[in-house]
C-alpha cells in the first residue's frame, strides 16, 4: 500500500515540491476537511479518550460469556442493560407498527413549514380568533402530512425487508466446537468463522442512504455477491502462510489485489476446525474508528502477546479471491465495523434554490405579519371610529377597540396564511422527484453493455443540474475507461501497429488480426497490423521476437489459471496490458514461483530462473529484472520512462533516433509509452554486483536509497529494443462531451492522482488542452500569486479587511489558458504545509504570556494571509480555461471544491468513480459517481449514477436545464398564484371594517391550492420543455441562464409577487365596480356577499389557469386536460357544494346554498368574469410580446426557428474535427504509481511452493533476510 | 445511443413517450400572428359589449330618496330626531312626495338602501344559524354559539331566529300612493312583496320548523324573538307562505350585502293598472321611520328603479369594457408598430450570424 511510503516522505524545510509523490498520506482527511469545528476539540477528545480507556476493549475468541460480563455492559435504563459490543444485526428501519404514527407525525412536525400550519390549526380553535372554518387549514395539511407519511412508509417498508434479507445471510460459525451454519445477524463478536472464496462483505453505505427508490436496485447487487459483514481477524487461511488476498474496491476504490497476512503462529496452530474450535485467544484492540488502514491491537495467546497491524485484519466490504477459505475472529460487528464507521457522515445537500425558497418563505412570513399588523391597526381604528356605534354589532362583549384589533391581528394571520403556501414544499418534492424518475428512465442515459440505467440517488437536487459552474472531474476511469490496451509498438526502430497487410501495404480497410493460431490468445486485443505479425512467425527480425519476450518476462504480474483459462492480476493497467500483448503475440507468461519464471515462447514453454527483481518506484521509473536463462546466459531486461531510460543506454545505440522519433508520434496520438531494452551480464560481473545488492537489501537504515543506488550500477550499458504505446482508452464521446460543456460556460477541472505527464496526455487527449493552450505550472502559478499577494500588501496590506476586492486579472491577455498543477504546488501555494507545521508549534506550551499572545497573533496573520492567498489562486484558477490538479489525494480533491465552492460561490459538481472521489463527491453541491464499475463506493456517495462520462452533457444540458427552468417557473407561478388568491382578502377588509372577513368561501379556500389550482403547474413542472433536448444539447449557450441565476432570484420573486398582487387588485375591485349598487337581473338580491364571493373566486380560478397555460410552453394533453379540467373541477363542485341536496345534509357547513346558480345564471356576472381575467391576462401577454420581440432570450429565438432547425438537423451532419498538431510534448510513460508486487514475489510467500527451487539458493536468501528485517 | 430492442437489459428504461419526455404536444409561441389579431379582435369585442354595456345600464331609470333625515334634508327628520338615543324608537312615520312628468317604464322595483352599514363584518356575518334557518328542530332549540349574545334570551330562552342579523332586521316599511290629477285623491299602489327573494333561499335555505298541530306558532314555542324585534318570528306576516323563517323580507335581509352600501328588494310593482310601470303622476311614499342609523352615520335610501337584462344602473361595467377595449387596441398597434422596428433589426442580426 502506498501509504506507507508517502508518510515517509517528509517535506523538507524549502525544498522545491516534488511532481511526482502523492502529498501525504490521508490519514486525517475525514477530520480535517471539517476543520470548521469550534477550537475545544482536542479537549473534547482528550475527555472520550478517557472514557474510551475505561471501557477495556477485548475480545475473547470463542466466548460469548465472556463479552456478556458486566464491565462490558452499558447500563440504558436502571435494569436493563445493552451489551458495548455493536450487534451485528443491522437496523436501518426507523419506525414499527406502533411507533409509526406517533414518530413520523413528530418527525414532520419538526419542519417548521407543517409546524406553523399546526399553530394555525390551533389558533383557528381559538373561539375569539377563529376566522376561518377548521377545515381550511385542516384539510391541506392532511393531505401533506399524508402524502409524506405514505412515502416514509413505503420507504420504512423497503428498509425492513433489506433489513431481513442482510440478517438472514448465513455464514459458518464455530459453535460448540463445530462449524455451524448461522445467520451473520447472529454472529457476535469473538466468534470464529470460515469464509469463502467470493464472500463479499456488505457495502454498508448501502443501507445508509437506501431509499425505497433504491430498492429493486440494490436487491440485485446483494443478489450477485455473496456477503460477509464484519471486520475480522485473519487467523489462517488455505494459502500458504495463511496469506490471503482481498480486493477492496468497496473500500478505496483499488481494483488491484491486495494480500492480507495472518500472524505466523495462528498460521501453524490453526488451520483444523478441531483448533480452531479451542483457540482461546484474548484480543485488545482500538476502539471503533474510521481508519481503514489502520488497525492496532494485541493478541493474547499462549502466554504470549502478538501485535495486530491492519494487514492482519479483513474489513468488512472487502472480496476475497484467491483463496479458497479463511478462519477469522470477529473483532468488529455491526455499527462498529470500520466501513459502517466511515458511512456515517452524509452531509444533507441543500439547492440554491432552496436556500432561496426558505428566504422568501421567511420574507413572506414577514409581508404577512405586517399586513396583518396593519390591519389590526386598521381594524382598531375603525371599532373606535365606526364599529362602536354599529348597534347592529354589538356581540356583547365591552372589548376595547385596541383588543379587537389584537385579536383581528391573529385573526388575520389565519386569514392571509394561504400567502405561505402550504403545499409549495410538497409540491416541490414531487416535482423532484418525477424529475429524478425522468432521469432514471431516460434510455439515452442508459449504457446497455453493462445494463445500467442512470440514477437519481438523491431527489432533492436537480433544479441545481442546471446551475452548475464547474465540473470537478476525476480522471482514470470517469474520463477514461481504466482500460489500456496495446496499441503499437516500435521495435528495432521500426513502428509497428498502423492497419497494413502483411506486405506492408496500408489499407483503409483491413481485417482484425487473426490470432487462432496462439492457443494462449484471449481473442479481445484488436491489432490491425499484420505485418508485425507476419515478422514474428516469420521470425526474420530476432529483435522482434525478444520484444515480446522482454514484454513477457519483466513484469511483476501475478497469474491465476482457472479452468485453463489464464487471468493476470497487475498492479497497473498498464502492466497488465502489455503481458497480455506479449501473450497475445505467442509470448505467454505461465506461471512464476519465487524464483522462476515459466513462458511459452510461440508454443515451447522455457523456465528461467530469476535472479533478481528491481522493482519500480516513482523516483526510479523503471523496472528491471535479471534471469538465467535455460542455456545460463545472465542477462537483464528494463522497461522504463523513455527519459530514464535513454540516460542509460549504451553509446552505441543504433536506433536511438528512429525510436526517439516514434515515441514523439505515439505522444502526439496521446499514447502512454514505456521503453525496452535489454543487456547481458557476464557472470562474473553479476556475482558481484549480487554481493552489493544482498548488502543493500538488509541494510538497516535507508534500505531504499541503498538498494536503488545498487540497481542504479547494474541498469547501465543498455541496449535499447524498442517502444511500447499503450492507449489509456478514454470513454466515448468525451472530448465532445467537454467541448459541449465548455460552451455552455461550464469550466472542466480534472483532479486525479495520476502522474502529470499521463493528466496532461489525457488533457490533450480529451480536448480539454489544445495546441494553442499556454499552460502554466506549479512554478508560474506560484510566481503569478506572489507577484499579486505583494501588490495586495502594498496597496493596503493584507490584514486590513477593506481592502478593495481587485478585480484586475492574472493573465492580461485574452487566450486559451490552463493550469496544471500537482498536489505538492498545491500545497506549497496555498500554504496548507505551513499550518502542519505551526499545528505542531502549536503543541509546544507557550512560556509567557508575551509569547502566547505573540503566537495567537502570528497565527491570525498566517490564517489572513492564507486566505487571501487561498481566494488569490482560486481567481487565477478561474482565469483559465482548464486546470489540471494532478497527483492529488483524496483530501485535496476535496479542497478544491471546497475552495472554489467558497470563494467563488458557484455551484460545483464532481464526477468520480472510485472510493478517492468520495470525498470530493461528497463535498461538492452535486455528485455524480460512474456506475457499473466494480467499485460502489463513490456511486454510493453520489447523488446521481450512470455508466460514462459522456451522459453527463445530457444530464446537465437537458435535465438539469429542463429541471431548473420547471423549478423556477413553477416557483413564480406559485408564489403569484397565492399571492393572487390571499391578497383579495387585504383589498376586501377595507371594505369591510378591517373584520378579517374571507373574500370567498371557506370550501373555496380549503380547496383552491389543493385541487383548483395545483394539478396544472404540477405537470408543468413535471413536463415543460421551452426546446426540446435535441436542440438543448445543439445550442450548450442555453445553459447560461441557470449559471447566472436568471429565472429565480428575489428581482423575479418580488416581480411575481407583484404580479400577485396587481392580479389580486384586478380580482378585487373590478368585481367591485360591477358590485357598486346593482341589483340582479330579476332585481332580486342583487350585490350579496356570496354572490361576490363567486364572482370574484370564479374569475381567480379562471385567471390562474389561463395564466399557467401561459406559462406552458409545452402543451401535452394532460396539461390541456388539467387546466380544463381545474376549471371545470371548480364549477362542479361548487355547484355541488352549492346544491340544495348537500344543504339538506349540512345546512351549517354549506352555506352558499343556491349561489352559484343565482349567480352564474346572470349575464352580468359573467361579463364580469370575463373583462377580470381580460384585465389579468392581456397585460401579461402584452408585456411578453413586447419583451420578446425587442430583447428576445437565447431560447425565444431558438424557438422561433424551431421548425428551420429540425429540418437543418436532418441533413446536416456532424462532422468530426481531426486535429494533428505538431508538437514537442513528452510521452508519459507507462506504469501506475504504485509498486508492484516485487516484493511479495521474492519474499516467496505468494507463491505455492509447486517446485522446490534447486538453484535459487542465493534468492531464497535475500528473501529470507528480507523477511526479517521486516518484521 | 443505441440500444437494440431484442436484447434488453433488465434495467433498460421503457422506451414510452412519457418516459423519454417526448409526449406530442403544442408548443405555442406568442407570435406577431397570434397576439396582434388576439389584441384587435379583444378590444373590438371589448368595445362592442361596452356599448351595449353602457347603453343598457343608461337606459335604466332610477329614482331615489334619502330620508335618514339628517336636518333639512326631509320631513323624516322629525322621526329621525324623535328616534335618536331611544330604544325602541317610538312609532313615526314620514312620507316622500314625487311627481313623475312621464310613465317610469316598468316593471318598476322598489329597494331600499342603507349606507355605511357593514352587514358583510365578519362578527356579523357569521351570527346565525343555518340549522336553525332550516327548520332543523334540535338546532330551533339550542342555537350555535355564533349566535351569542342572541343566542339565548335573557330568560333563558332560545332565540329563534338567533344571531345578530336576525336581530336587526331591516323593519321600515313602505306604501305608495299614486294621485292621478292635481288635487286628486291618493290610490295606493298594490307592491308585490311575495317572491322578493331567491327561489333557493325561500324553498331550500329558509325553512319552518315542522308545524305543531298544524300551528306554526306552536311550533315556536319555548323560544323567543330576538330583543329587537316587536313580534315574534311566526307572526310576522298574516300569510301563512310568508311567516317564520321564510318572510321575504326576513329572507332577503339575512342575505348579506358584499359591501357597506347595499340595496335590498323592497318590492315589486307590477299589478293591477302598474304593469307597464308607473305612469306620470303625483306620488307619496309612506314611510314607517323605525329603523336607526344616524347613530353609526348611516343613510336610508328608497329607490324606485327599472332593470335592464344586465340588471340595475351601474354604468361601471359599460365603461370599463370601453376603457378596456380601447386600451387593447391603442396596445395593439403599439405591438404592432414595435414588432414591425424590431423584426427587421433581428433578421439583420440573424443574417449577420
Amino acid at each position: 500500500m502506498s501509504t506507507e511510503r508517502d508518510s515517509e516522505t517528509t517535506f523538507e524545510e524549502d525544498s522545491q515540491p516534488n511532481d511526482e509523490v502523492v502529498p501525504y498520506s490521508d490519514d486525517e482527511t475525514e477530520d480535517e476537511l471539517e476543520d470548521h469545528e469550534p477550537p475545544t476539540e482536542p479537549e473534547q477528545n482528550r475527555v472520550n479518550r478517557e472514557a474510551e480507556e475505561n471501557r477495556e476493549p477485548f475480545r475473547k475468541a470463542n466466548d460469548r460469556s465472556f463479552h456478556e460480563q458486566p464491565q462490558f455492559m452499558n447500563t440504558k435504563f436502571f435494569c436493563f442493560k445493552e451489551s458495548k459490543y455493536a450487534n451485528n444485526a443491522i437496523k436501518t428501519y426507523k419506525y414499527n407498527a406502533f411507533t409509526f404514527l406517533p414518530m413520523n407525525l413528530f418527525e414532520q412536525f419538526k419542519r417548521a413549514a407543517n409546524f406553523y400550519f399546526l399553530v394555525l390549526l390551533i389558533l383557528q380553535a381559538i373561539p375569539q380568533i377563529t376566522t376561518l372554518a377548521w377545515y381550511t387549514t385542516l384539510v391541506p395539511l392532511l393531505l401533506v402530512l399524508g402524502i409524506t407519511a405514505i412515502k416514509d412508509l413505503v420507504d420504512d417498508v423497503a428498509r425492513h425487508k433489506m433489513d431481513n434479507e442482510i440478517n438472514n445471510r448465513t455464514c459458518e460459525v464455530i459453535k460448540d466446537g463445530r462449524f455451524k451454519t448461522a445467520k451473520w445477524k447472529e454472529v457476535q463478536v469473538g466468534d470464529v468463522i470460515r469464509l469463502k472464496k467470493n464472500d463479499f462483505i456488505p457495502v454498508s453505505e448501502l443501507f445508509s442512504r437506501l431509499s425505497w427508490r433504491d430498492f429493486l436496485w440494490s436487491l440485485c447487487v446483494i443478489a450477485v455477491f455473496c456477503f460477509e459483514q464484519a471486520d475480522i481477524l485473519l487467523l489462517s487461511s488455505s494459502e500458504p502462510n495463511s496469506l490471503c488476498y482481498v480486493e477492496t474496491a468497496e473500500l478505496d476504490g483499488e481494483t488491484n489485489l491486495k494480500f492480507k497476512m495472518s500472524l505466523e503462529s495462528t498460521d501453524q496452530y490453526l488451520q483444523i476446525e478441531n483448533s480452531l474450535a479451542t483457540f482461546d485467544g484474548l484480543v485488545e484492540c482500538e476502539e471503533p474508528n474510521n481508519r481503514l488502514d489502520k488497525f492496532t491491537g494485541t493478541l493474547f495467546w499462549r502466554n504470549t502477546s502478538f501485535p495486530l497491524d491492519a494487514d492482519k485484519i479483513l474489513l468488512r466490504g472487502c472480496v476475497i479471491r484467491n483463496t479458497d477459505f479463511c478462519h477469522g475472529l470477529v473483532i468488529f460487528a455491526g455499527a462498529d465495523t470500520k466501513i459502517m464507521k466511515n458511512s456515517g457522515k452524509t452531509r444533507f445537500k441543500r439547492t440554491k434554490i432552496d436556500y432561496l425558497m426558505n428566504y422568501m418563505v421567511y420574507t413572506i412570513f414577514i409581508v404577512l405579519i405586517l399586513l396583518s399588523a396593519g390591519l389590526a391597526i386598521g381594524h382598531a381604528y375603525w371599532e373606535a371610529q365606526v364599529g362602536n356605534y354599529s348597534w347592529y354589532l354589538y356581540d356583547g362583549e365591552d372589548a376595547t377597540p385596541s383588543y379587537r384589533g389584537f385579536l383581528t391581528f391573529w385573526g388575520y394571520i389565519i386569514v392571509l396564511n394561504t400567502m405561505v403556501p402550504i403545499s409549495l414544499y410538497v409540491s416541490v418534492e414531487v416535482i423532484r422527484l418525477g424529475q429524478s424518475y425522468f432521469i432514471n428512465w431516460d434510455l439515452q442515459m442508459y449504457y446497455p453493455e453493462k445494463d445500467t440505467p442512470a440514477k437519481a440517488r438523491t431527489t432533492t437536487l436537480n433544479e441545481q443540474l442546471g446551475q452548475i459552474h464547474y465540473i470537478f472531474s476525476d480522471k482514470t476511469g470517469t474520463l477514461t475507461q481504466n482500460v489500456m490496451t496495446f496499441k503499437k509498438c516500435c521495435i528495432n526502430g521500426q513502428i509497428y501497429g498502423d492497419p497494413r497487410d502483411a506486405s506492408q501495404h496500408s489499407h483503409s480497410k483491413i481485417e482484425q488480426v487473426d490470432f487462432t493460431w496462439n492457443t494462449f490468445a484471449d481473442g479481445k486485443l484488436a491489432f490491425y497490423d499484420h505485418y508485425l505479425i507476419e515478422q514474428i512467425q516469420t521470425g526474420k527480425e530476432p529483435e522482434v521476437r525478444q520484444f515480446f519476450f522482454l514484454l513477457a518476462i519483466c513484469h511483476t504480474v501475478m497469474v491465476e489459471r482457472t479452468d485453463g483459462q489464464i487471468n493476470y492480476q497487475a498492479a497497473s493497467p498498464d502492466e497488465g496490458a502489455l503481458v497480455n500483448a506479449a501473450r497475445n503475440f505467442g509470448f505467454a507468461f505461465l506461471a512464476r514461483t519465487q524464483n522462476t519464471i515459466t513462458i511459452s515462447e510461440m508454443g515451447t514453454e522455457r523456465t528461467y530462473n530469476v535472479l533478481a527483481i528491481l522493482d519500480f518506484n516513482s523516483d526510479r521509473k523503471r523496472m528491471s529484472i535479471i534471469v538465467r536463462t535455460p542455456e545460463g546466459n545472465i542477462r537483464l531486461y528494463c522497461k522504463g520512462a523513455d527519459t530514464v531510460i535513454y540516460e542509460r543506454l549504451h553509446p552505441m545505440n543504433p536506433t536511438k533516433q528512429e525510436t526517439q522519433d516514434a515515441l514523439d508520434i505515439f505522444a502526439n496520438e496521446t499514447l502512454r509509452t514505456l521503453c525496452l531494452c535489454y543487456k547481458e551480464i557476464d557472470e562474473k560481473e553479476f556475482a558481484e554486483w549480487n554481493k552489493k545488492f544482498m548488502a543493500a537489501s538488509v541494510a538497516s537504515t535507508n534500505r531504499d536509497e541503498a538498494l536503488d543506488k545498487v540497481y542504479e550500477e547494474i541498469e547501465k550499458d543498455l541496449i535499447l529494443l524498442g517502444a511500447t504505446a499503450i492507449e489509456d482508452k478514454l470513454q466515448d464521446g468525451v472530448p465532445e462531451t467537454i467541448s459541449k460543456l465548455a460552451k455552455a460556460d461550464i469550466k472542466i477541472w480534472v483532479l486525479t492522482g495520476d502522474k502529470k505527464e499521463t493528466a496532461e496526455n489525457i488533457g490533450f487527449a480529451c480536448e480539454l488542452l489544445t495546441e494553442e493552450t499556454s499552460i502554466y505550472y506549479g512554478e508560474d502559478i506560484n510566481a503569478l500569486l506572489h507577484t499579486r499577494m505583494e501588490n495586495q500588501r502594498n496597496r493596503g496590506g493584507v490584514h486590513t479587511k477593506f481592502v478593495p476586492p481587485v478585480e484586475e486579472p492574472f493573465f492580461p491577455s485574452a487566450g486559451n489558458r490552463a493550469l496544471i498543477i500537482t498536489g505538492s504546488w498545491l500545497n506549497e501555494i496555498l500554504l496548507e504545509k505551513k499550518t502542519k507545521r505551526s499545528k505542531i508549534l502549536k503543541l509546544k506550551f507557550p512560556r509567557t504570556e508575551e509569547e502566547r499572545r505573540f503566537r495567537t497573533q502570528s497565527k491570525r496573520r498566517m490564517e489572513v494571509k492564507k486566505e487571501q492567498r487561498q481566494k488569490n489562486f482560486v481567481d487565477l484558477a478561474c482565469e483559465c480555461n482548464a486546470v489540471i490538479c494532478c497527483r492529488v489525494t483524496p483530501k485535496q480533491k476535496a479542497m478544491v471544491v471546497d475552495l472554489v465552492k467558497r470563494y467563488k460561490k458557484a455551484i460545483t459538481l464532481a464526477i468520480g468513480d472510485g472510493a478517492n472521489d468520495v470525498n470530493m463527491i461528497k463535498t461538492a453541491h452535486i455528485g455524480v459517481g460512474i456506475s457499473g464499475q466494480e467499485g460502489m463506493q463513490a456511486v454510493m456517495s453520489s447523488d446521481y449514477s450512470f455508466a460514462q462520462f459522456r451522459y453527463l452533457q445530457r444530464l446537465l444540458l437537458v435535465h438539469g436545464r429542463w429541471s431548473y427552468i420547471r423549478m423556477c417557473k413553477f416557483l413564480r407561478y406559485f408564489f403569484y398564484k397565492n399571492f393572487a388568491f390571499t391578497l383579495v382578502h387585504f383589498w376586501y377588509s377595507f371594505f369591510n371594517g378591517y373584520s378579517a372577513q374571507t373574500a370567498y368561501e371557506d370550501w373555496f379556500i380549503t380547496l383552491y391550492n389543493v385541487l383548483y389550482s395545483s394539478l396544472p403547474v404540477l405537470l408543468m413542472g413535471l413536463l415543460d420543455q421551452d426546446v426540446s433536448d435535441k436542440l438543448s444539447l445543439r445550442f450548450p449557450g442555453l445553459y447560461v441562464v441557470g449559471q447566472k441565476d436568471l429565472l429565480f432570484n428575489y428581482r423575479k420573486f418580488f416581480v411575481s409577487l407583484l404580479h400577485g398582487v396587481l392580479t389580486s387588485m384586478v380580482l378585487f375591485f373590478i368585481p367591485l365596480g360591477a358590485y357598486l349598487q346593482t341589483v340582479g337581473q330579476d332585481g332580486e338580491a342583487p350585490s350579496d356577499y356570496q354572490s361576490f364571493a363567486v364572482t370574484i373566486a370564479s374569475a381567480l380560478t379562471i385567471t390562474v389557469n389561463f395564466q399557467i397555460g401561459l406559462d406552458t410552453s409545452y402543451w401535452t394533453f394532460v396539461n390541456a386536460f388539467s387546466i380544463f379540467g381545474s376549471i371545470a373541477l371548480y364549477f362542479g363542485i361548487m355547484f355541488d357544494f352549492h346544491s340544495a341536496g348537500i344543504h339538506v345534509l349540512f345546512p351549517s357547513a354549506f352555506q352558499f346554498t343556491g349561489t352559484a346558480s343565482n349567480a352564474l345564471r346572470q349575464p352580468y356576472i359573467w361579463l364580469t368574469i370575463i373583462l377580470t381575467v381580460a384585465v389579468c391576462l392581456l397585460p401579461v401577454v402584452a408585456i411578453r410580446f413586447l419583451s420578446m420581440t425587442i430583447w428576445p432570450s437565447e431560447s425565444d429565438k431558438i424557438q422561433k426557428h424551431r421548425k428551420r432547425l429540425k429540418a437543418e438537423e436532418q441533413w446536416q451532419r456532424r462532422q468530426s474535427v481531426f486535429r494533428r498538431g505538431v508538437s514537442t510534448r513528452r510521452s508519459a510513460y507507462a506504469f501506475s504509481h504504485q509498486r508492484g508486487y516485487a516484493d511479495l514475489i521474492s519474499s516467496g510467500r505468494s507463491i505455492r511452493k509447486k517446485r522446490s527451487p534447486l538453484d535459487a539458493i542465493i534468492a531464497e536468501g535475500t528473501a529470507e533476510y528480507r523477511r526479517t528485517v521486516a518484521s | 445511443m443505441t440500444w437494440s430492442a431484442t436484447a434488453r437489459g433488465a434495467q433498460q428504461p421503457d422506451n414510452t413517450a412519457f418516459t423519454q419526455q417526448r409526449l406530442p404536444a403544442w408548443q405555442p409561441l406568442l407570435s406577431a400572428s397570434i397576439a396582434l389579431p388576439l389584441f384587435f379582435c379583444a378590444g373590438l369585442a371589448f368595445i362592442g359589449l361596452g356599448l351595449g354595456l353602457y347603453y343598457s345600464s343608461n337606459g335604466i331609470k332610477e329614482l331615489e330618496f334619502d330620508y335618514t333625515g339628517y336636518p333639512g334634508t326631509s320631513n323624516c327628520t322629525v322621526c329621525a330626531e324623535a328616534g335618536q338615543g331611544r330604544a325602541p324608537p317610538p312609532r313615526c312615520s314620514c312620507a316622500w312626495y314625487f311627481t313623475l312628468p312621464e310613465l317610469f317604464q316598468g316593471p318598476v322595483y322598489l329597494y331600499y338602501e342603507l349606507t355605511n352599514y357593514y352587514q358583510n363584518n365578519r362578527r356579523y356575518g357569521v351570527s346565525r344559524d343555518d340549522s336553525q334557518l332550516s327548520g332543523m328542530a334540535s338546532a330551533l332549540r339550542h342555537p350555535v354559539n355564533e349566535c351569542a349574545p342572541y343566542q339565548f334570551s335573557s330568560a333563558g330562552l332560545p332565540i329563534a331566529p338567533c344571531g345578530a342579523i336576525a336581530n336587526s332586521l331591516f323593519n321600515d316599511s313602505f306604501s305608495l300612493w299614486h294621485q292621478r290629477g292635481p288635487g286628486g285623491s291618493y290610490v295606493e299602489v298594490p307592491l308585490d312583496r311575495t317572491g322578493i327573494a331567491w327561489w333557493t333561499d325561500y324553498h331550500v335555505k329558509f325553512r319552518n320548523p315542522p308545524l305543531v298541530n298544524g300551528s306554526l306558532a306552536l311550533a315556536f314555542r319555548g323560544t323567543a324573538p330576538p330583543p329587537n324585534w316587536h313580534r315574534p318570528v311566526y307572526a310576522l306576516s298574516p300569510d301563512i307562505n310568508n311567516t317564520g323563517f321564510i318572510n321575504q323580507d326576513f329572507v332577503v335581509w339575512m342575505r348579506t350585502a358584499a359591501l357597506p352600501t347595499f340595496r335590498k328588494l323592497y318590492a315589486r310593482i307590477r299589478q293591477g293598472n302598474y304593469t307597464a310601470g308607473l305612469p306620470r303622476g303625483s306620488y307619496r311614499v309612506d314611510i314607517t321611520y323605525n329603523y336607526p342609523v344616524r347613530a353609526f352615520g348611516g343613510q336610508k335610501r328608497i329607490i324606485f328603479s327599472s332593470i335592464s337584462w344586465m340588471g340595475g344602473k351601474n354604468p361601471f361595467l359599460g365603461i370599463a369594457y370601453l376603457v378596456v377595449g380601447s386600451l387593447c387596441i391603442l396596445m395593439g398597434f403599439v405591438m404592432l408598430v414595435v414588432y414591425i422596428r424590431f423584426q427587421d433589426q433581428h433578421d439583420e442580426d440573424e443574417d449577420e450570424e
